[in-house]
């Protein structure tokens, strides 16, 4: 299956039969397929009700014991196979529902219920939550959800790409040396973009890489792109996700340079204040004439990656005030280890 | 006498303006070709044009302030047009519109033997109809143009306070003076839509430049409407067909 195309993907895996979230979801489907099976046994609406209390009786036992019994051997189901496991779910739920039938029939049901039938029922409700679970499993694996950031990230504008390259041939043979350099600004660029990105890395890093692709940026612009920094009181052990802010600084110049006559200054701003690191980055904003309106991907992008790195504690504000546009990151400070 | 083509290079971008320089120089050898200059951006352009003969535009199509397209536009009036070929980094939108006009471009980083091919064909191929440069114009131009005497006159667009259509000219009126533009009113009023409003058959004025409105004739009151605009003394009159535009524009 998934296994063999990619180690990455979603393999198979029985839900936590000691979670919540999991024994509710089990409840309320097992209920709602014991109420369906209650509408197809009357002919009035009306019946409906009785016989669905007339059902609980055999149901709900049967239900909360199965509960209790997958939850005992939650340790021993995940340590076989998922298809050993998934074998032993099934057989545990077929005894169980073979032992109440027989309990029933003893002691206290009228009506003799009928084997065969009820272990069909029990084997093929079992199958639907077992597939449910995998399905729910794939779509909230999170090597999806990442390779999806990956995906994202690998997004550069190829107008970016085009232009930079035709800068530098004009260097080649006037002036190799820079060049040289502007190439190896092109090829560290790349390689962060093409880098695995899932884990945090130093801000020092991103910091290199946002003087590189600005190196590049002013070798075709020249004055037009003026920079700030502010990054006396950046502190140097800090973590971020990876590529959070090189592509706030391509949209900057991209909006706020490229469509202007006049030169513009795009501000970099990073410093922590205790526990939280915060960045700010400025350009000129103009509401008539700007490029293409709005490019939303790399906000949009970021926002994602900083909800997958700190949940709610991260956060990313975007704003127009005078002529500046500014976008504002919050993030808890997280420091590396020492070495 | 071999004519050699004289050729314009316009790009915001400095190193993209030297990379051209190179190419021309390497594809000298097949085709005789003269760098006649360079201009940084469109309004530079057309300046450059009014003392100099070029035979060929190389002309970048995202420059800040007035886009290629427009560039391009303002330069057909002259006579004889140069031959307008584009330049792009990377554009799929204007790069689909060239290609639907037949309009030679060229991509970024360009190729020598690529820009050889262009210029042979410029020299044969009939510059560009205005016609279909003004289908690739995405957005309003900043400017109007005029030729007179073999100059290309730049009227800037929120200079405008009226435009009337004559027999086969359109009066563009600013506050200094009047120019006369080979244009078709209609085009006109699709194009700038959001900055003037037609108050007669054959009259666009400026949204911006309207002081009011008054009655005509001695016995006030009853007269026609005509619109008082800002910078003039000439009052134009509002159609009866138009009247809508006075109540729409008194209530704001």
């Amino acid at each position: 299956m998934a296994r063999s195309i990619n180690h990455n993907a979603h393999t198979g895996a029985l839900p936590d039969f000691r979670n919540l979230g999991i024994l509710l979801r089990i409840l309320l489907i097992s209920n709602g397929i014991a109420m369906l099976a209650a509408m197809l046994q009357v002919n009035a609406v009306r019946e409906w009700p009785n016989q669905f209390t007339g059902n609980a009786v055999l149901v709900e036992p049967f239900l909360l014991l199965s509960l209790l019994v997958l939850a005992l051997l939650n340790d021993v189901l995940h340590r076989m196979t998922y298809a050993a496991g998934m074998a032993l779910v099934m057989l545990v739920e077929l005894v169980l529902a073979g032992a109440m039938c027989l309990v029933a029939r003893e002691f206290f049901w009228e009506a003799q219920p009928d084997l065969l039938r009820l272990l069909l029922i029990v084997a093929l409700t079992t199958g639907m939550l077992l597939i449910y679970f995998d399905l729910r499993g794939r779509a909230l694996s999170p090597a999806i959800a990442e390779a999806r950031l990956q995906a994202l990230q690998a997004r550069i504008r190829p107008h970016f790409l085009f232009n930079s390259m035709n800068a530098v041939l004009s260097l080649v043979r006037q002036e190799p040396r820079r060049a040289e350099t502007a190439l190896e600004d092109l090829a560290g660029l790349f390689r962060a973009l093409m880098a695995d990105n899932r884990e945090l890395a130093p801000l020092a890093q991103e910091v290199e890489l946002c003087r590189q692709y600005l190196a590049l940026e002013q070798l075709r612009l020249g004055e037009r792109l003026q920079v700030e920094w502010h990054v006396d009181k950046m502190p140097a052990d800090a973590l971020i996700p990876p590529l959070a802010l090189q592509p706030l600084l391509e949209n900057a110049v991209y909006h706020g340079i490229e469509p202007s006559e006049t030169p513009g200054v795009v501000s970099i701003n990073i410093y922590a204040v205790r526990d939280r690191l915060h960045a700010v980055l400025r350009n000129p904003y103009r509401a008539e004439g700007n490029h293409h309106a709005g490019n939303k991907m790399a906000l949009s992008n970021i926002r994602e990656r900083l909800l997958l790195h700190f949940d709610v504690a991260a956060e990313l504000t975007a704003r127009v005030g005078d002529n500046v546009y500014e976008v504002r990151i919050s993030m808890p400070y997280v420091r590396a280890p020492k070495p | 006498m071999t004519t050699r083509l004289r050729v314009l290079i316009v790009d915001d971008e400095a190193p993209a303006r030297n990379r051209m320089r190179d190419l021309l120089s390497d594809v000298g050898n097949a085709i005789a070709v003269d760098v006649a200059g360079e201009a940084a951006g469109g309004r530079e352009a057309l300046r450059f044009v009014e003392n100099e003969t070029v035979d060929v535009v190389l002309l970048d199509v995202q420059m800040p302030g007035m886009n290629g397209i427009e560039v391009a536009q303002h330069l057909q009036k002259l006579d004889p047009a140069p031959a307008v070929i584009f330049t792009t980094a990377y554009d799929t939108y204007a790069i689909r519109a060239f290609e639907l006009h037949a309009t030679d471009y060229l991509l970024k980083p360009i190729r020598a033997a690529r820009l050889q091919e262009a210029l042979l064909r410029a020299k044969n191929i009939p510059a560009a109809s205005l016609e279909s440069l003004g289908q690739l114009q995405q957005e309003p131009r900043k400017c109007l143009s005029a030729a007179e005497r073999g100059k290309v006159h730049l009227i800037p667009v929120e200079d405008v306070v009226f435009l009337r259509a004559e027999l086969k000219y359109v009066t563009v009126r600013t506050a200094a003076r009047e120019y006369l533009i080979e244009e078709s009113l209609t085009r006109l009023e699709q194009e700038f839509e959001s900055a003037f409003v037609r108050v007669h058959r054959n009259c666009l004025v400026a949204r911006s430049a309207i002081r009011g409105f008054e009655r005509a004739g001695a016995d006030a009151g009853e007269g026609p409407w005509q619109v008082v605009l800002a910078g003039i003394e000439e009052r134009i009159p509002v159609s009866r067909r138009q009247q809508h535009v006075v109540r729409e524009l008194s209530r704001q």
